[in-house]
């Protein structure tokens, strides 16, 4: 098992990895933080896969823009899921 | 929304410039290295969202006026207009027909020198119009995107009653 088949396992479980934590966060600013996290490893898994104009646009729209709207509404918000 | 500490203000101050220095480059270098207008417009707006949310939407709003909004609705509608606009351009100009790069090959002009054969360095003073439609999406893409959190930032403004 070569350098870059390993690469190409471990990342997609630490996208899975992200994904699931996001969704059990209670606290969501956390949330959001993995989203990001999430989609900053799309990105590298998107460049390991040798499209790296995707891997351009998906870290600046998905990991940053997205993460600044969910912050402002957050920061607008509750912070905590289930609060009144 | 108020703002960030101090301490992430300064950092963001410090780290803005270099963002959109990135975020042109890949705009301008659209046609020979991966990215392009969008890309590089998603990048620049990336930096311009940092800023806003760590200044914050009070802050921000306390600067920005409405005059201000429609500009940047203005600068979106200029890039739209640009990219279509050189597509009609090639109607008129060359072989007359619809997307025609007609800039491609006229050493007289800008990026117009024609590509070497053979593994050479990449010349950036090459492509015809397809940099300059890469510019016209670059700005459309930059006031868009920034228009939508600009927009999430009035809103959460017009929330607080401030």
């Amino acid at each position: 098992m070569t350098y870059i088949e390993l690469i190409h396992i471990i990342v997609p479980i630490l996208i899975v990895g992200a994904s699931i934590v996001a969704v059990l966060l209670r606290d969501l600013l956390a949330a959001v933080i993995a989203i990001a996290a999430m989609s900053l490893l799309l990105s590298l898994e998107f460049y390991i896969l040798q499209a790296p104009d995707v891997a351009i646009a998906q870290a600046g729209v998905g990991a940053c823009l997205t993460t600044a709207i969910f912050v402002i509404a957050i920061r607008a918000t509750k912070r905590m899921e289930g609060e009144a | 929304m108020s703002g960030m500490s101090k301490i992430v203000k300064t950092i963001s101050s410090i780290i803005f410039p270099f963002i959109t220095i990135y975020g042109l480059y890949v705009i301008a270098h659209g046609h020979l290295t991966p990215g392009g207008g969008f890309q590089g417009g998603a990048v620049v707006a990336s930096g311009l969202a940092m800023l806003l949310v760590a200044y914050g939407s009070v802050w921000t709003m306390g600067k920005l006026k409405e005059k201000h909004l429609s500009i940047n609705q203005t600068l979106e509608s200029v890039g739209a207009i640009g990219f279509i606009g050189l597509a009609f351009f090639g109607l008129i100009f060359g072989t007359k027909i619809f997307f025609n790069n007609f800039l491609v090959n006229k050493q007289d002009y800008l990026f117009g020198a024609t590509v070497k054969l053979g593994e050479t360095a990449a010349n950036i003073n090459t492509a015809g119009i397809l940099p300059l439609m890469n510019f016209a999406v670059g700005l459309k893409v930059i006031a868009g995107l920034f228009g939508i959190v600009l927009l999430m930032a009035y809103a959460t403004r017009l929330k607080e009653g401030k």
